[in-house]
C-alpha cells in the first residue's frame, strides 16, 4: 500500500538526505524505521505525509502518488493517515476532547458521530476522565496519548509516528508503544520512526535501518543494529 | 457545506474567547485605529465648516452711481443671477444701506449727528454677489466690468479685495487637498497597524496552523476561523470606539464652537451616529477579515 521507488531528497549540494530509497509496506504491517539522528528518518516521514517533495523517484500511498499532490490535494490525502509527532502538536486552545474531535471535524463527519466516537477513543487510550483538560494541564505521556487518540479516531489506514517517545520517560514510552501495538493488532498499519534501541528490540517486528540516507537493512523481526 | 461554515464560525468564536489577551490587544489596537479614523472624519467636518464659514464671508459688491434708476439695477441683478457661477445676489437699496449704516453706528453720536445734518442720503445702492465657488469671483467681476455697464456702475469691490480673495482661494484649495492626503495617509497607517497586529497574532498561531494542516484540515477550514476572529475584533472595536468617542466629542465640542461658529461636533456625532457606526463597522470588519485572510496565506503552503 505504501511504496518508495528510487527516492532521492537533496537539500543542497552538501547535504543529501535520501539516496535511492526503495521499500514497500503492506497493509497491517508494523514497521520500525530506525537510524541515528540525521540518517533520514524524518525526511522519509516528511515525504510520506507530503510535507516535502522528493527530487527524484516516486512515492505511492494507495491510489495517491504523493510526490504529485499539490497544496489543495494534501488535506484530503492526509485524512487517510494519522500522524503522531515527538512534540505532540496538540492545539493549545482546545481541550483533549476537542483536539480529538478536530480530526473528525476536518473530515466533515456529523456531530452525532463525533460525540459518539471521541469518548470511546479517549477511553481506549486511558484518558476517559480527562476529556475536558487542556494540553497544558496534561503530562507528557497523557499529551501523547491524546495525540494518538487524535491520530486514530478517524480510522486511518496508516498511523505514522515520528519519534513518539522522544520526549517521554521509559515508563511512559513503553505505554505509548503498547498502545501503538494494540492499534496495529486492530488492523491499522503502523510506521514508527525512532532511534530508541530498547523500544525497537521490544517491538520485535519488521525493522528498516537507514544510514546516511540509504536503506542498509530491512528485516522481519529485526533488531536495532548499528555499527 | 453548512456543517463546515457552522464549524468555522464556532471555532472562530471559541478561539477568540480563549485567546483572551491577544484578542483583547487586537481589539485595543483596532479601537485606537478606528478612533483615528473617526478623528479624520471630524477633521474633515471641522475644516469643511471652517472653509464654509470663511467662504460665506467672501462676496463682491457692485456700487451703482446715484443716477442709476432702480429698474436698471433690478434688471442687472436679474442678468447677474442668471450666471451659472452665481449663488445669490442681494440688492441693497440706498435707503436700506443708510439704515444698516445707522444701525451699525447707533452708539456713535458724532456720526449719527453728521448723517442727520447732511439731510440727504450719501450712500449708494449696491448688489452683493456671492459665487458658488471662491475661484469664480474673478470671472463674475469681469462680467460686471464690461463697458456697457460702466454707465451705471460706480465701482466693483473685487478689484479692492482681489488679493485677499485670491489668497483665500489658494488657502481653501490647499486645506482641501491637504485634508484629503492626510486622510488617505492616516487611514493607510491605521490599516497597516491593524494588519501588523493581526499578522503577529497569527504568527504566534503558526504551529497550530501546521497541526491543522497535518490533521488534514482544508485551507478554508484553517483560514475561516481566523477571518471570523478578525470580524469579531472589527465589530467589537467599532462598538467600543463609538462608545469611547461619544464623551470625548461631548467634551471638546464647546472649544471648537468658539473657533468656528455654527460648528457643534457632538451634535454632528449624534445626528450621524448610525452612518458613523456604519463606517466604523465597515472599516473594522474589512481590515480585520482582510488582514487575517492575507496573514494566514503564507502558512498554508505544504
Amino acid at each position: 500500500m505504501i511504496a518508495f521507488q528510487g527516492v532521492y531528497k537533496i537539500y543542497n549540494s552538501h547535504s543529501t538526505a535520501l539516496e535511492d530509497v526503495n521499500f514497500r509496506v503492506n497493509p497491517g504491517e508494523f514497521v520500525s524505521l530506525v537510524g541515528r539522528s540525521g540518517a533520514g528518518k524524518s525526511t522519509v516521514i516528511k515525504l510520506l505525509i507530503g510535507e516535502e517533495k522528493p527530487n527524484r523517484g516516486r512515492i505511492f500511498f494507495g491510489q495517491y502518488e504523493i510526490n504529485k499532490l499539490n497544496d489543495k490535494d494534501l488535506p484530503p490525502f492526509r485524512r487517510h493517515i494519522g500522524i503522531v509527532f515527538q512534540d505532540f502538536r496538540l492545539l493549545a486552545a482546545k481541550n483533549a476532547y476537542e483536539n480529538v474531535a478536530f480530526a473528525l471535524e476536518v473530515a466533515g463527519r456529523p456531530q452525532r458521530e463525533i460525540a459518539d466516537l471521541v469518548p470511546q477513543v479517549l477511553d481506549m487510550v486511558g484518558l476517559g476522565d480527562k476529556t475536558k483538560n487542556f494540553p497544558h494541564e496534561l503530562s507528557g505521556g497523557e499529551k501523547q496519548r491524546v495525540a494518538i487518540a487524535r491520530a486514530m479516531v478517524h480510522r486511518p489506514e496508516v498511523i505514522i509516528a515520528d519519534e513518539p517517545t522522544g520526549n517521554l520517560d521509559p515508563f511512559h514510552a513503553a505505554e505509548i508503544i503498547d498502545l501503538l501495538k494494540k492499534i496495529n493488532q486492530l488492523g491499522t498499519t503502523v510506521i514508527l520512526a525512532t532511534h530508541d534501541r530498547d523500544i525497537v528490540n521490544a517491538v520485535e517486528k519488521r525493522v528498516i535501518t537507514l544510514d546516511r540516507g540509504r536503506v542498509i537493512r530491512d528485516e522481519e523481526g529485526g533488531r536495532y543494529i548499528l555499527v | 457545506m453548512f456543517t463546515v461554515i457552522s464549524r468555522i464560525v464556532h471555532y472562530g468564536f471559541t478561539n477568540f474567547w480563549r485567546n483572551g489577551w491577544p484578542s483583547a490587544a487586537t481589539v485595543a489596537i483596532m479601537v485606537v485605529a478606528l478612533m483615528g479614523f473617526l478623528g479624520l472624519i471630524f477633521f474633515n467636518v471641522i475644516t469643511g465648516q471652517a472653509i464654509a464659514s470663511v467662504q460665506d464671508k467672501i462676496d463682491i459688491s457692485v456700487y451703482f452711481k446715484t443716477s442709476t434708476p432702480e429698474d436698471e439695477i433690478l434688471s442687472i441683478k436679474q442678468s447677474v443671477e442668471s450666471l451659472s457661477e452665481v449663488k445669490s445676489v442681494e440688492y441693497v437699496s440706498a435707503d436700506r444701506a443708510l439704515e444698516i449704516f445707522k444701525e451699525n453706528h447707533k452708539d456713535d453720536p458724532t456720526i449719527s449727528q453728521a448723517i442727520t445734518e447732511l439731510g440727504s442720503n450719501p450712500l449708494v445702492a449696491s448688489l452683493n454677489v456671492k459665487a458658488r465657488r471662491p475661484d469664480q469671483y474673478a470671472s463674475i467681476a469681469q462680467y460686471l466690468q464690461v463697458p456697457n455697464l460702466a454707465r451705471w456702475v460706480d465701482n466693483v469691490s473685487y478689484s479692492k479685495n482681489e488679493v485677499v480673495i485670491d489668497r483665500l482661494v489658494a488657502i481653501i484649495e490647499n486645506v482641501n487637498r491637504g485634508g484629503l492626503i492626510l486622510t488617505i495617509v492616516l487611514a493607510l497607517i491605521a490599516g497597516l497597524v491593524v494588519f501588523n497586529t493581526i499578522r503577529l497574532a497569527i504568527y504566534s498561531s503558526r504551529d497550530e496552523i501546521g497541526v491543522m494542516r497535518a490533521v488534514g484540515a482544508s485551507n478554508s477550514l484553517v483560514r475561516g476561523p481566523f477571518m471570523v476572529e478578525g470580524v469579531i475584533a472589527g465589530v467589537l472595536s467599532a462598538v467600543v470606539s463609538i462608545i469611547v468617542t461619544a464623551p470625548i466629542a461631548y467634551a471638546v465640542s464647546p472649544y471648537f464652537s468658539v473657533f468656528i461658529p455654527g460648528l457643534n461636533i457632538f451634535r454632528y456625532f449624534y445626528a450621524n451616529l448610525l452612518s458613523l457606526f456604519g463606517y466604523q463597522l465597515l472599516f473594522g470588519i474589512g481590515v480585520g477579515a482582510l488582514s487575517s485572510f492575507v496573514a494566514v496565506r503564507r502558512y498554508l503552503k505544504n
